[in-house]
């Protein structure tokens, strides 16, 4: 260890503040920054499976109904 | 070796390939980067000159390392973009833009708070500060025309232009803040490490270094993973994907 | 005919032999001059602009001589820098909004030649006419024969590189909302070290020191850009014209 004791280790022979503040600010933002990026992802995987699960749905009523009607929320391409 | 990149051409390829990257890098990257600080924090020696204040270098060296690396990147696959017209590097670019702006911003505030006790002053427009503040508006400018340009392909070429001739300019940069610094600032105070640095100090920078290249490769993926989403939402495979049972 | 058709009609008609280039490009920087005299507000803006941005200077922060000659450089190089980012807008805009712009990207010329043709034709409308307003200004602020002089110098030699370089701003942002912020953001990085050399050639000359390395390296930029940029701006006219 560098440091005698926790509080030297905290107080960093009197740069603490400009120390700690870097650090926190770095985590912070660090955190922040990810947890958006996740929750983008989630968020666009479940409006996705919404979407798809609403046009399952209206697939199967018009279906049921035996009426003819065009569907236009689904495009089926293959790209891979 | 072809077919390397011609399956790099294939967005779902890569969704596959970065979800099984993804736990090697996050895990590695926290490793390394943990390791380093926490080294860097509590069992590296003072420093001669600057005491204990100078450990701000293992937060910020490696975030300057990566706001100018990510920038470098994002300009490879600008030419990438243009030449190829590989739709996966529009996607790195629109993924990698906010983090390496983000990165930029903590360089410049660590370096920054670091000024204080070291100068005695908030800000102080040394050559790489004032480099660094640059290089956050070129990332701003991407960003911004990026955003604005609604056309998808179009907004992929526009931001490639820009990225390169930011690229081109950055040297240019560079040199002319260097140059204005040293008419300004008779003190030429460096603000990164000796050449010769012990050990103990420039080991735990490596590590904090390599653990931030890695954790941006991680958080790469996951930005690149939510942007081909959006892009391919319509597409077989995306679909199989999100339907209960899929495993996203 | 009009001189706008006249223009137009140079360019479309143009043969395909490398005379052919050179007429082309003449036919751009005559066509942008002429019709330059149909929009008065886009030759006289920049230059107001310029002045009153000037003018703040010693109203908003000191009008002592001591400030004004050791600042005054930097004032009015910082003014030029805006005055000629607020003139960027139209160096496409009008060609973009009458259809002329689409047709010069058919030309078998090829685009960066008139591109350079175009900036310029910019340049002589907005650069040139700072730079001749200069010596009146640099009065204003008490500066010396001598920096009045390399001032001029410099921006002679850097407001070409302005226009060179907002060019490719403009063409990249053309046609978008709020293309005027936007443009300024993206192109004020760039213009930094055209900014710092022209003003650090003039401290060096207010010092005595000598500056014909600085001025030999603003001409590098100078080059530079000429080459350079016009590939960028044809590239992102290319852009912007497919995207709408």
């Amino acid at each position: 260890m560098a440091f005698d004791s926790f509080d030297a280790f905290l107080a960093m022979g009197g740069h603490g503040p400009y120390v700690w503040a870097c650090y926190i600010v770095f985590f912070a933002l660090s955190l922040v920054l990810i947890q958006w990026s996740r929750m983008q992802r989630r968020f666009v995987l479940q409006r996705l499976a919404v979407r798809q699960a609403g046009a399952n749905t209206a697939g199967r009523n018009i279906e049921s109904n035996g009426k003819a009607s065009a569907d236009f929320a689904r495009v089926d391409s293959l790209n891979d | 070796m072809w077919q390397f990149f011609h399956k790099l051409g294939s967005p779902k390829w890569f969704y596959d390939i970065a979800s099984r990257l993804m736990p090697w890098l996050l895990w590695s990257g926290v490793a390394l980067f943990m390791a380093g600080v926490i080294w860097g924090l509590a069992f590296a020696p003072p420093d001669y000159l600057q005491g204990n204040s100078y450990r701000i270098i293992f937060i910020h060296v490696p975030s300057a390392f990566l706001a100018q690396s990510v920038y470098i990147m994002m300009a490879v696959a600008a030419t990438v973009t243009l030449v190829w017209r590989m739709k996966l590097a529009d996607v790195f670019v629109k993924s990698a833009a906010p983090v390496g702006a983000v990165l930029t911003f903590l360089a410049l505030f660590t370096g920054a708070v670091w000024g204080k006790p070291t100068w005695g002053t908030w800000w102080i427009w040394d050559a790489r500060l004032t480099s660094m503040l640059i290089l956050l508006f070129l990332y701003f400018g991407a960003i911004a025309l990026g955003s604005a340009i609604s056309d998808e392909k179009s907004s992929a070429r526009a931001v490639a232009v820009l990225v390169l001739v930011g690229v081109v300019n950055i040297p240019i940069i560079k040199y002319s803040v260097e140059w204005w610094n040293t008419l300004h600032q008779p003190a030429t105070f460096k603000l990164t490490e000796k050449p010769s640095m012990p050990a103990d100090m420039w080991v735990p920078l490596l590590l904090a270094v390599l653990g931030l290249y890695l954790l941006f490769g991680w958080l790469a993926c996951l930005r690149m993973q939510t942007e081909i989403l959006v892009r391919e939402g319509r597409t077989r495979w995306v679909r199989e994907l999100v339907k209960p049972g899929g495993n996203p | 005919m009009s001189s706008d058709e006249s223009g137009v009609k140079a360019i479309l008609h143009a043969p395909e032999s490398s005379a052919g280039v050179l007429a082309a490009m003449k036919a751009v920087m005559l066509r942008d001059l002429k019709s330059s005299f149909r929009q008065p507000q886009d030759l006289l803006n920049p230059l107001l602009f310029f002045v009153l941005v000037i003018m703040l200077f010693p109203l908003g922060v000191s009008p002592e001589v001591a400030f004004l000659q050791k600042a005054g450089g930097g004032i009015l190089w910082v003014a030029a820098l805006l005055s000629v980012l607020l003139s960027l807008d139209h160096l496409f805009r009008h060609d973009f909004d009458d259809g002329t712009l689409e047709q010069m990207v058919l030309q078998p010329q090829p685009l960066f030649l008139l591109v350079l043709a175009k900036s310029m034709a910019h340049w002589v409308l907005t650069g040139l006419p700072l730079v001749l307003l200069t010596p009146l200004l640099a009065v204003m602020v008490h500066l010396e024969g001598n920096s009045i002089g390399v001032l001029c110098l410099t921006l002679l030699i850097g407001t070409p590189v302005l226009s060179l370089i907002g060019a490719i701003g403009a063409a990249l942002t053309l046609g978008l909302r709020s293309a005027g912020v936007l443009l300024s953001l993206m192109i004020i990085p760039l213009y930094i070290p055209v900014l710092i050399f022209g003003t650090g050639t003039v401290m060096a000359a207010a010092e005595g020191a000598p500056v014909t390395g600085q001025l030999a390296l603003m001409g590098a930029f100078l080059v530079l850009a000429m080459t350079l940029a016009p590939f960028a701006s044809a590239a992102a006219l290319r852009i912007s014209l497919s995207n709408g």
